[in-house]
């Protein structure tokens, strides 16, 4: 809708719009998401931030009933392209879930995985990989010394940073974050804000979030969802401090939603 | 106050419902151990060394036994006590039992030198020692017997391994060569029919068939040798009754001597008993010694079962609930898995019959052992078929099992690891079935439970009353699947109703029961702590 005309969009929503058979979730949505920055969704609960966040690595293709029209442009080519790989562009495109889904195997294994599904096999570069992931996950000083454990035995912030290590380990592009702090104490919350900007020196990310605050203080720019169409897209503080539509200065500042 | 009254108020019919269910689990409970206490109490009285008692009744008879109960009967002379006593002696008396009236017995003793005989033909002797002698010619007399047998008794029993040993590995090994010598024969004449003469070949087989037979006479001659040192001493033995008999020192397996015994030795010799009941070879026609074959039978059945419906119900599993869409078709599968677990299981015998001995069978016996035939391999019942046909017995319950498992793995997992990059199938292989292997092993725990009571449909794929040889021995390639077997289920079943000294094997039977409820409780419960030892490894929570 508003292009941050000052960078050049990674990835390029045009037109699209989404149906869960019957009902549209999403309304012909244009949206460009600029190269490493963090955008932030926010919207109240079922306005499809969500489902718009899932359209990016086609997570959504696994739900039943899924009808999709319009275009997501990555990297200037579809990714409804019927030729692509949809498992390289989930290679490119990382994502982490709302609740921490560690798989029930050792710390080690978990941030291994992504890289041995691509046959990586070599013990040391298994090594180098697991390590380089967990420190910019910022979990390394705290897991070294019990990388053979399980990995449910950490704490849900621990967790939800072992699945950004997971994440990063397989050096995607673009990660997404499905509300990845909901779950989380204060404290914990501020150490994952704290991480994406190391992030985005080196990935793009979007976040789904529910916390305007989180927004506000995590994102570079902000688009406002509400029932699946997007209100407003543009740089956060503008966004938040001088909002350009009715609806969204009515949402910021809690008249509803 | 009142508020909290209304809270803690029991609902009267929820109480009774309680006290319902709690009733019929404990109900449930009593009958499983009372059933576990009748047959341990029958069947394990068995082993132990009653006292051998002489009657001497009015009429002057003797007779020496063990006391095996007593009742009291209605007769026309009015009601009579009566004692049921153990003579043994089938080889003289024809019949291990005897009643005999209270009244009639003028005196009851319990002499020190009664002995028991255990041997490996006719049952026990009981009676008294008379003379020891070889080649007729007297060695021991009376009371000095005992002190020499244990001696003798050792060396028998090392004879008796000999011989075995002889016969069973030697001339087996022989008897198995001029076997494949003859099978090479016959094929390389199937062949030469088809056009190519290869008579040089033939001329070689024959020559090393010939040099076989002459193995084989020797060792026969070497067998001969054996078995008359074997049965150079007879044991001269006097029943109660005066007759004489005499027997072979090498025929008999075990001597007691039940009057004189203390506990401790009684406790030996129980244990001993039992042991030889477990890990021993049938004799008599099952009716004595051990049931080894059955167990091993039975266990190695249910081992090969298992390896054989896991992949195969987890894949269908998979399939079902991961790749089928859900729909008509699909519904109607299901209803088909779980109402095959209802079939009657002759039916599944009956098509193992059919299917695996028959068709698979005889058309592996006409591509791969056309020499043997008409004698068949693989066409005729064996341990593989047995347990291919309980596979397929059991592969429902372990399809709705998975199924079951592979529900419970959150969608949190699969999306997880999709969004790594992984492929469906590397998403079910590295993540969902190892989270699904608890699961996987109920099933597993629930088809054992089946297949290890199954009897009725092994009748007819493979199952004997007496086998020759086990299905895995030191002959290879070791692990024979073609070998009918020896199953325990059938064991109780031919103890109970087949045999010809009924009464004699009744504890027996018992026993065997009680064994087979052990074999299946103890694979259970491996079964049951691997799976876990799994869950808390793959614990898809941490809660």
């Amino acid at each position: 809708m508003m292009d941050p005309n000052l960078e050049k969009p990674l990835i390029s929503v045009e037109g699209l719009s989404l149906w869960y058979g019957q009902s549209q979730a999403l309304k012909s949505i244009n949206l460009d998401i600029p190269e490493r920055k963090i955008s932030a969704l926010i919207g109240p609960s079922g306005c499809g931030k969500s489902t718009l966040l899932r359209c990016f690595n086609r997570m959504n293709d696994l739900v039943d009933g899924v009808r999709i029209d319009g275009d997501i442009r990555y990297r200037d080519s579809s990714i409804f392209d019927p030729e692509l790989d949809v498992n390289g562009l989930r290679r490119q495109v990382g994502m982490v879930f709302q609740k921490s889904n560690p798989f029930p195997k050792s710390i080690y294994e978990n941030v291994a995985y992504g890289s041995r599904i691509q046959g990586v096999r070599k013990r040391s570069e298994l090594d180098s990989i697991v390590e380089r992931s967990l420190v910019g996950a910022g979990l390394w000083e705290e897991v070294r010394d019990r990388l053979g454990e399980s990995a449910l035995g950490l704490s849900g912030g621990q967790q939800q940073r072992l699945c950004i290590a997971r994440a990063i380990a397989i050096e995607p592009e673009v990660i997404l974050l499905d509300e990845p702090c909901s779950a989380l104490d204060p404290v914990a919350t501020a150490r994952i804000e704290e991480l994406m900007q190391e992030l985005k020196t080196r990935f793009t990310l979007v976040i789904v979030t529910h916390n305007m605050q989180q927004a506000a203080r995590a994102s570079d720019y902000t688009a406002f969802l509400y029932l699946g169409e997007l209100v407003e897209f543009g740089a956060t503080e503008q966004l938040f401090v001088n909002p350009a539509q009715e609806r969204t200065s009515d949402y910021i500042s809690g008249r509803f939603g | 106050m009142a508020q909290l009254d209304a809270r803690v108020r029991h609902n009267p019919l929820g109480s009774a419902m309680t006290w319902m269910a709690g009733g019929s689990l404990a109900l449930s409970l009593v009958l499983i151990l009372g059933l576990l206490a009748l047959i341990a109490s029958q069947g394990l009285g068995f082993f132990w060394q009653d006292p051998l008692v002489q009657f001497e009744s009015t009429s002057g008879a003797t007779s020496l036994g063990e006391i095996w109960g007593s009742e009291r009967v209605e007769l026309a002379s009015g009601e009579v006590a009566r004692t049921r006593v153990k003579i043994g002696n089938r080889d003289l008396y024809g019949l291990d039992f005897r009643w005999i009236a209270d009244a009639e017995i003028r005196t009851r003793s319990w002499p020190a030198d009664a002995v028991v005989l255990e041997r490996l033909e006719w049952g026990d002797f009981f009676g008294y020692f008379d003379r020891l002698e070889t080649g007729g010619e007297t060695l021991r007399e009376g009371d000095r017997i005992r002190a020499a047998l244990p001696a003798l008794l050792d060396l028998k029993r090392d004879q008796r391994a000999a011989i075995r040993e002889l016969e069973r590995v030697r001339i087996g090994r022989v008897n198995s060569a001029l076997e494949r010598l003859r099978l090479e024969k016959r094929s390389l004449e199937l062949r030469s029919k088809s056009g190519q003469e290869d008579s040089a070949a033939v001329a070689e087989i024959d020559r090393s068939i010939l040099e076989r037979q002459a193995e084989y006479e020797a060792l026969v001659v070497d067998l001969g040798t054996l078995r008359r040192e074997f049965e150079a001493e007879t044991l001269q033995m006097r029943t109660a009754d005066g007759r004489s008999k005499g027997l072979p020192v090498g025929h008999v397996l075990r001597v007691v001597y039940p009057n004189q015994m203390s506990a401790g030795q009684k406790v030996g010799l129980y244990l001993s008993r039992a042991w030889e009941f477990v890990a021993g070879e049938p004799r008599e026609s099952n009716t004595e010694g051990g049931i080894f074959p059955a167990i091993f039978g039975t266990v190695m059945m249910v081992l090969l079962m298992s390896v054989a419906v896991v992949p195969f119900g987890v894949l269908a599993a998979v399939y079902m609930h991961e790749y089928a869409r859900e729909g008509l078709l699909l519904r109607i599968v299901r209803i088909a898995v779980n109402n095959l677990a209802g079939v009657p299981s002759i039916v599944f015998g009956i098509f193992g019959l059919g299917f695996f001995v028959y068709f698979v069978g005889g058309g592996i016996d006409r591509l791969l052992y056309p020499e043997v035939l008409p004698t068949p391999t693989f066409g005729t019942g064996g341990i593989l078929w047995a347990s291919l046909t309980l596979a397929l017995l059991t592969v429902p319950v372990v399809i709705v099992a998975t199924e079951e498992g592979l529900s419970a793995v959150p969608r949190a997992l699969r999306e997880g690891s999709l969004a790594l990059g992984a492929t469906r199938w590397e998403t079910i292989q590295r993540v969902v079935l190892p989270a699904t292997i608890p699961g996987i092993l109920t099933g597993v725990i629930l088809a054992i439970g089946r297949a290890a009571g199954e009897v009725a449909p092994l009748m007819i794929v493979g199952m004997v009353k007496l086998a020759p040889s086990l299905p895995f021995d030191g002959e290879f390639p070791f692990i024979h699947l073609e070998r009918k077997f020896m199953h325990m289920g059938f064991h109780i079943y031919d103890l109970a109703f087949q045999s010809p000294n009924v009464e004699a094997v009744k504890p027996l039977v018992f026993a065997a029961a009680f064994l087979l409820l052990l074999v299946v409780l103890s694979t259970n419960i491996a079964a049951i702590l691997l799976r876990n030892y799994l869950r808390r490894r793959y614990a898809t929570s941490s809660v």
